[in-house]
């Protein structure tokens, strides 16, 4: 497993870079490698992280400057290829912007920054992501401003199904469309989530639900 | 080539809550302002750019809107231009 490599991409403005960094090593004993925006060579990589923060400032709109970066650009052929892919937060609005995933994330319905821990229901087994946790609820911190997730009812169908909704929120904090926290790609190999998983790798600063998520990172 | 100013206007979806306008249509009533019965937040660009001709300056600016400035799942745009 050492050999196996997991990117995690930084960005102007991306604060959880070193959050996914420490979770993967310290926590997982798995070998990361940060690769800057303004490279587009993925050589090496097994699985890529985009992660929370505010890239770009979140100018225009969240992710919405981040995927024109010469990453998210080479990033179209290393989904292709069939590897897997995580958003987090951010990084989860960036794949939206970038067509990665359908639908857009926007301002909560509150309008305020939401920072806590809630519980979601594991929806989709796809892509194994979630393979321990068949038919349970986990608990991860959330932590944005702009997590609202839309979608018309067209796309809501075809994430249906598809069974492309990987996590709903069991008491909806930001008024998702649906109750939707992350959704997939048809492939499977991407995953957008708008919870933090790297948040939720050591027991005693919060759980380790998030650790069996980052886990699956890895095929094994 | 000639000079165009262009203004984009960004809109969201009428389908698409607008947290931010009912709070400021809320601060509105506040205000004493009432009869307000829609308020609804959107986004102004102003640019300054050259072409050759009108048409030229569309195809730049609706290739800008589709791709940049609006998301077209949540907002719509519309824009006007002038020559300078």
């Amino acid at each position: 497993m050492t050999s196996y490599t997991v990117g995690i991409v930084v960005f102007p403005g991306s604060n959880c870079d070193r959050d996914v960094s420490w979770a993967l090593e310290g926590c997982l004993d798995i070998k990361t490698k940060f690769i800057w925006h303004e490279s587009s060579d993925l050589s090496g990589i097994d699985s890529v992280v985009l992660p929370g923060g505010f890239s770009y400032g979140d100018y225009l709109r969240c992710g919405a400057v981040a995927r024109f970066s010469s990453l998210i650009n080479s990033l179209h052929d290393f989904v292709r290829t069939g590897r897997k892919v995580l958003g987090i937060c951010n990084g989860f609005q960036i794949l939206t912007e970038a067509g990665f995933l359908p639908g857009a994330l926007t301002n909560n319905k509150n309008l305020n920054f939401i920072c806590k821990d809630v519980e979601l229901k594991v929806h989709s087994q796809k892509g194994g992501w979630f393979k321990s946790f068949i038919d349970k609820n986990i608990t991860l911190p959330i932590a944005h401003g702009e997590g609202r997730y839309y979608c018309d009812d067209y796309t809501y169908k075809e994430l249906l199904d598809n069974d492309l909704i990987a996590l709903k929120y069991i008491d909806n904090p930001n008024g998702s469309t649906h109750e939707i926290a992350g959704i997939l790609n048809k492939e499977g190999n991407v995953l957008g989530l708008m919870p933090h998983p790297e948040r939720a790798c050591d027991k005693n600063i919060g759980g380790i639900d998030g650790e069996f998520i980052l886990r699956n990172l890895v095929k094994y | 080539m000639s000079q165009f100013l262009v203004k984009v206007f960004i809109r969201l979806r009428p389908s698409v809550l607008d947290p931010a306008g009912e709070a400021i249509k809320s601060a509105a009533n506040k205000l004493g302002v009432d009869g307000i019965n829609s308020l609804r937040i959107g986004k102004l660009i102003e640019t300054e750019l050259e072409a050759s001709h009108e048409n030229e300056v569309k195809e730049k600016i609706e290739l800008l809107c589709d791709r940049l400035f609006a998301n077209n799942v949540i907002e719509d745009y519309e824009y006007q231009l002038e020559k300078k």
